[in-house]
């Protein structure tokens, strides 16, 4: 809220277009660094595979995002409490026809818990890093991270190992003993940056109108808090100011997205907060973002790029109600969000019945019939539980990828 | 924001100087320590951008500012006292200096939990079967750890979805994802790889200081698996 009372409007724009000084020097890029310790025999940088995009990050090096090829690197938080997120994530890849690996030999990050309880160290997390790139690296296809959090800790664990030799030899031993190679990708990717990188073919895609709906971006701190330069800023999304993920894809599918005081504020998840120390989660969350969101935006739906943001924005609002809070907004990734406007099922797909805050009010102002597609996965559910079918497949939700295309590799 | 009351290093007056003095060298011989600390001229950016200095006694800026200055009795005090309430988010990392607070608090947690130190057991006490979680199924949380007694504050939805699990997870359609007890199919080669890194870092060590009954368990675990698959563990 401004100080006259007023409310936020929209995007702030600005006359004044930033522009980077062409003599002055670029910040050091790491990605040099990584390069130069491959050629010193430290380990193997795994290339980006073509096709890829080259898009703007935050002191204007571009960074190479894959389109194909990908090696999801999947989150815990996502797949266990909020599947329609990374089910939403394959099912935008299937529908454009791209090329990707849902593997079994991954791991966690294992962030979630470093960052709760601190029961592991920088040497274990590092090889757990490493250990997933290896498996990445042994299928020839390129890690794309489905977490913030898996995010934001492997640009961390990337700095750790190009600054300290003894942590890479620590970790190149232990991958010896495990049978595997030390690999660096040439970039790390999350997810929101390949959705970045191919949202006009998602707008170009669409099937329902989303110029009426309103949304409430909130970027994930370990997107772009962690490792600052490594994170996508376009000139064209907030003068560059701000992190354009999120928002860009938003914005090309032509919903409204509107600002709101607390932007840059963390959602309150806590890691260990969200699940031994909630009031302070869900005080934080409905407190600093939802209700100001709500005040000063007026949001239709809020959406962000995090397990963590996710779980947190939705999963806090439901307690909030018996102190009267205004609450009562639906929370969901950009890329469940880009899915149902590519006409994906709210069931199927995005996986709504995982969430808690009401998001049937979105769905009927997206002129999505809700009854009819619940009806429809009630269905799927019956012919589950008569022993008709073991599983919903992709076939199911008729989002088809050419099979030769499709790699599944254990 | 609540008025600050001074700390009570009182508290800790029987802890011997030598020892507060060896965890701050602990924290302080971190190679990651240089990376993390620079100099702190307490412009208060770190605590206006922190979730968690609104609602608890809590200020990055005085964890940089304490170890910047190395006073060791309050280093010990917010070691005890403070370390747990950061939210971990990096908003702190909009120092202008530099300095990472929350990578310092990431350092000293380290060193709580690696020491045994009471306030680190407490602090994780009913967060047990997540350590569990991750060090034996290779997700951190799962599917069937939504249950309505676990979660009352998330509403309705946390019955429902126990009530449904084992249903709502079939009717999911990528393939690894059909699992109730991880969040995704792990192969057994891959937890084999993960245990062997547990013990290869010490981890498994430093969950003994803070939790000896679930180390206990975690060995039980491991050892069963990787014997099967022809890894003995040293003594």
């Amino acid at each position: 809220m401004h100080g006259d009372g007023k409310q936020a409007e929209g995007i702030p724009r600005k006359e004044r277009v930033f522009q980077r000084d062409p003599d002055l020097p670029l910040p050091e890029d790491i990605r040099e660094r990584v390069f130069e310790l491959e050629e010193e025999g430290e380990w193997i940088v795994q290339r980006v595979p073509e096709p890829y995009v080259e898009v703007p990050t935050k002191y204007g090096r571009p960074k190479k995002v894959p389109l194909q090829h990908t090696w999801h690197h999947k989150s815990c938080g996502q797949c266990g409490h909020i599947p329609g997120y990374s089910t939403a994530i394959f099912w935008l890849h299937r529908k454009l026809g791209l090329a990707y690996d849902d593997p079994k030999d991954q791991t966690s990050c294992t962030g979630w818990n470093y960052y709760a309880s601190a029961t592991s160290n920088a040497a274990a997390q590092a090889a757990v890093a490493v250990r997933n790139f290896a498996a990445a690296y042994a299928t020839g296809f390129f890690p794309l991270i489905h977490c913030g959090t898996s995010y934001g800790h492997y640009k961390e664990v990337r700095e750790e190992l190009v600054k300290h030799a003894e942590l890479r030899r620590q970790v190149r031993e232990i991958l010896a003993k495990l049978g595997k190679p030390l690999v660096m990708p040439e970039e790390i990717v999350h997810y929101s940056e390949w959705v970045y990188a191919v949202r006009h073919e998602i707008a170009a895609r669409r099937i329902y109108d989303c110029s009426a709906i309103t949304v409430t971006v909130h970027p994930a701190c370990h997107y772009y808090k962690l490792v600052q330069g490594d994170a996508i800023y376009d000139p064209d999304i907030y003068g560059g100011q701000r992190t354009a993920v999120v928002t860009a894809v938003a914005t090309a599918l032509g919903a409204q997205v509107k600002d709101y005081s607390t932007w840059f504020d963390c959602c309150g998840f806590g890691f260990r907060h969200i699940l031994v120390q909630r009031d302070f989660t869900r005080s934080f969350a409905v407190g600093r973002k939802i209700e100001t969101m709500i005040e000063e935006a007026k949001p239709d739906v809020v959406l962000t790029h995090d397990t963590g943001c996710v779980t947190t924005l939705d999963k806090s609002q439901f307690a909030a109600q018996v102190h009267n809070r205004k609450v009562g907004v639906p929370v969901m990734s950009e890329a469940q969000f880009a899915a149902l406007a590519m006409g994906a099922h709210p069931y199927r797909v995005c996986q709504l019945h995982w969430h808690a805050a009401d998001y049937r009010p979105l769905l009927e102002k997206m002129g999505i019939d809700w009854r009819e597609k619940w009806q429809e996965f009630e269905e799927d559910l019956e012919r589950i539980r008569r022993g008709e079918k073991e599983y919903l497949t992709w076939e199911d939700v008729e989002a088809e990828i050419p099979a030769r295309h499709f790699l599944q590799v254990s | 924001m609540a008025l600050h009351a001074p700390p009570k290093l009182e508290r800790y007056a029987d802890v011997p100087y030598e020892e507060k003095e060896r965890l701050f060298q602990e924290v302080k011989s971190d190679p990651r320590f240089p990376d993390y600390l620079y100099g702190c001229y307490e412009c208060g950016i770190c605590v206006a951008a922190c979730p968690s200095a609104r609602f608890y006694d809590f200020s990055p800026r005085k964890i940089a500012q304490t170890l910047a200055r190395e006073d060791v009795e309050l280093f010990y005090y917010q070691l005890n006292e403070d370390i747990w309430n950061c939210s971990q988010c990096f908003s702190c990392n909009r120092c202008p200096r530099q300095n990472s607070p929350g990578g310092l608090i990431t350092i000293m947690r380290e060193v709580a939990v690696r020491n045994g130190l009471r306030s680190a057991k407490e602090a994780l006490e009913g967060y047990s079967r997540v350590i569990y979680k991750i060090m034996v199924t290779g997700t951190q949380v799962s599917p069937d750890m939504i249950q309505a007694d676990a979660f009352p504050d998330w509403g309705p939805v946390a019955k429902e979805t126990a009530d449904n699990l084992e249903l709502w997870r079939k009717a999911l359609p990528p393939e690894t994802m059909h699992t109730t007890t991880t969040a995704w199919e792990v192969s057994e080669q891959t937890l084999t790889e993960l245990y062997l890194i547990w013990h290869m870092t010490g981890v498994m060590d430093m969950i003994k200081e803070v939790d000896e009954g679930l180390h206990m368990i975690l060995m039980d675990v491991m050892e069963e698996l990787l014997e099967e698959k022809g890894y003995a563990l040293a003594e």
